[in-house]
């Protein structure tokens, strides 16, 4: 009761009620770029679903930044799976309402992220400023446009990648690392709340000469956009982000769904849902799906949240916490 | 439920009392001492460091002080619309009095993305200012410009009826007895406004410090330049410090009841300089 009434107070916009849910109806509660890629597979699923078992099923989608829907469900939106950005905030999810057990990302294959993907730039039509790599965005006069870090969980994936690079380096250490993210921060005009904003500031308002994005973001930019003004430049080393997912063990005993819930996260690693995730521009773990979209995604050096970093909480702990090397870049005459 | 003891024109004091004390209850204060309650989990050393970041220190200053220069601004431009809308006719009279309420019925989110368009350097206004160096969008200045946009009916609204019932004979009289126009401005029209006018101005304040929707795509939310302080609460629980947020949700209502008293204050002084 104290925490709805708190959330009225302080978001005040939440209305967002799990009504009545049917049997067969499920929630999946996932974040902003998504949208159109659970579209066509909760259609898909549907169909399967039918045909397997005869039963009709809806899917129910809601979206919107990731830490604002992990919070959704903490704060009781009853969603049956959750889709979301980053493995800290299904953690959150597990840690502040205990919905289903700590060790979640071990329930489904390969990091319970059947779909991948990684941070890359894109930049203005021929690359006007000649960006090639990371130690290009630090140079002087570069406007890089990116998220904020701390309320962007995409953000996150960018200052991550940005920090593994300079680690990468011959000579690369913690100090070098902070130094060189200090100085991409420096060249940064505008911090977006959420990486759509960042998109808008870069393509709307012709801020900046270089946007970081996730992949499939990039890819949704240039299509929409027209190759003819922007392009995506692919770094020698990125970050493999893997946006996982889970079954929400409580809320699906609850509706009675488990099962069907179940069989929807694992469509996701079906053939078919592969072909879905590589159609909206995420990369196939599938060896074969990844292979018919191999021409669209270029090779890439990817390292691991968890090699490098020790994994989300450790990193969001050292980073993104308060006091965090984030913050210490932005302390007064810190520059 | 006529008092006994003392006799009311009125039926109902007691009913109509007892309403307004559980309605006001429900509606503002079990919400606001949930958030007194929910930054009590922090100890006192805790809560002092969160108000007191450098981060978030700026953010007070920023949120506070140009909301207060937005409400003055909307103040001097508001009576001057006001003015103009009551005393003088003329034609698309109705149309512009409709514009001025415009702001309250826009999604806040929508007026931040116009305004942010227009601004920004590629945008109609923010093109030609950048041709002088200017720059609106995303730096303290383009804060100003969203609150003043969202303010401004809130002076209109209070101002417009008062100004209404003020019989011109008033400003006739003061002529007749020998008064300039200046003169009956300055010691008639504005000591009778005074009160409504601090009204607006409180009402644009409290609004201005609260809002997030218009400014976070104006402001560029750069630390310690351009991030207003309900973006630092936001910070906060995308941390999941829901603690944290409240500590520094509560610092803000105290400010702001602090000032808005304050305001009230002046008012009280403002009405009894009238009489």
């Amino acid at each position: 009761m104290s925490r709805s009434t708190l959330f009225a107070a302080l978001a005040a916009s939440h209305f967002l009620a799990a009504g009545a849910l049917a049997d067969t109806t499920l929630l999946n509660v996932s974040y902003d770029p998504t949208r159109e890629l659970y579209q066509e597979f909760n259609a898909a699923f549907a169909k399967h679903w039918k045909a397997k078992t005869g039963e009709t099923v809806t899917v129910r989608q809601s979206h919107g930044g990731a830490g604002k829907q992990a919070r959704a469900v903490i704060d009781g939106l009853e969603a049956d799976v959750v889709t979301l950005a980053l493995a800290y905030d299904i953690d959150a999810i597990a840690e502040k309402a205990k919905l289903f057990p700590a060790d979640w990302q071990k329930r489904l294959p390969h990091n319970a992220s059947p779909y991948t993907s990684t941070i890359v730039f894109l930049v203005r039509k021929g690359n006007p400023k000649n960006i090639k790599d990371w130690n290009d965005l630090v140079k002087p006069g570069i406007g890089v446009i990116t998220p904020n870090p701390k309320t962007s969980g995409g953000a996150r994936w960018n200052y991550l990648a940005a920090w593994a690079y300079a680690l990468k380096q011959p000579g690369g250490s913690d100090a070098t690392a902070k130094d060189f993210v200090a100085r991409l921060f420096a060249n940064v005009p505008v911090l977006d709340s959420g990486a759509r904003g960042s998109t808008t500031t870069f393509v709307e308002r012709g801020i900046g000469d270089v946007l970081l994005a996730w992949e499939n973001e990039a890819y949704l930019a240039v299509k929409e956009l027209g190759p003819d003004k922007v392009e995506i430049v692919v770094p020698s080393l990125s970050i493999l982000a893997e946006p996982p997912v889970t079954l929400v063990d409580k809320n699906a005993d609850k509706h009675g769904t488990r099962k069907v819930a179940e069989a929807y996260l694992n469509h996701l690693y079906s053939e078919e849902g592969q072909d879905i995730a590589g159609k909206h521009y995420y990369r196939p773990i599938d060896k074969k799906v990844a292979a018919k979209y191999a021409k669209t995604f270029a090779p890439v050096k990817l390292i691991t949240i968890d090699e490098v970093f020790g994994g989300w909480q450790k990193a969001q702990q050292a980073h993104f916490a308060d006091g965090g090397s984030f913050d210490q870049i932005y302390k007064p005459g810190g520059k | 439920m006529t008092s006994s003891r003392r006799f009311h024109v009125l039926p109902g004091f007691g009913l109509s009392l007892g309403f307004t004390l559980a309605y006001l209850s429900l509606i503002v204060l079990i919400p606001l001492s949930a958030v007194f309650l929910k930054s009590a989990t922090l100890t006192a050393t805790q809560f002092i460091e969160v108000i007191t970041a450098p981060r978030v220190v700026a953010s007070f200053k920023l949120s506070f002080g140009a909301s207060l220069a937005a409400a003055a601004i909307n103040a001097v431009f508001g009576l001057m619309l006001a003015w103009c809308l009551v005393r003088y006719r003329f034609p698309g009279k109705r149309l512009i009095d409709a514009l001025v309420d415009l702001p309250f019925a826009l999604p806040t989110a929508v007026a931040g993305i116009a305004l942010t368009a227009l601004y920004a350097p590629n945008g109609w206004i923010g093109a030609r200012l950048a041709e002088y160096g200017i720059k609106v969008a995303f730096t303290p200045t383009g804060i100003l410009i969203a609150l003043i946009f969202i303010g401004l009916p809130f002076i209109v609204r209070t101002v417009q009826p008062i100004l209404d019932d003020l019989e011109p004979e008033l400003e006739e009289a003061a002529a007749s007895l020998g008064a300039h126009r200046w003169q009956t401005v300055r010691q008639v029209v504005l000591p009778l406004l005074a009160p409504a006018l601090l009204t607006g101005f409180a009402l644009a304040f409290a609004r201005a410090v609260g809002e997030y929707g218009s400014v976070i795509f104006i402001a560029g939310n750069m630390p310690l330049v351009s991030e207003i302080a309900p973006l630092m609460i936001v910070t906060r629980l995308e941390q999941y410090d829901y603690a944290g947020a409240t500590a520094i949700a509560a610092a803000m209502l105290v400010i702001s009841f602090l000032l808005l008293l304050a305001i009230n204050v002046l008012q009280g002084w403002s009405k009894k300089g009238k009489r």
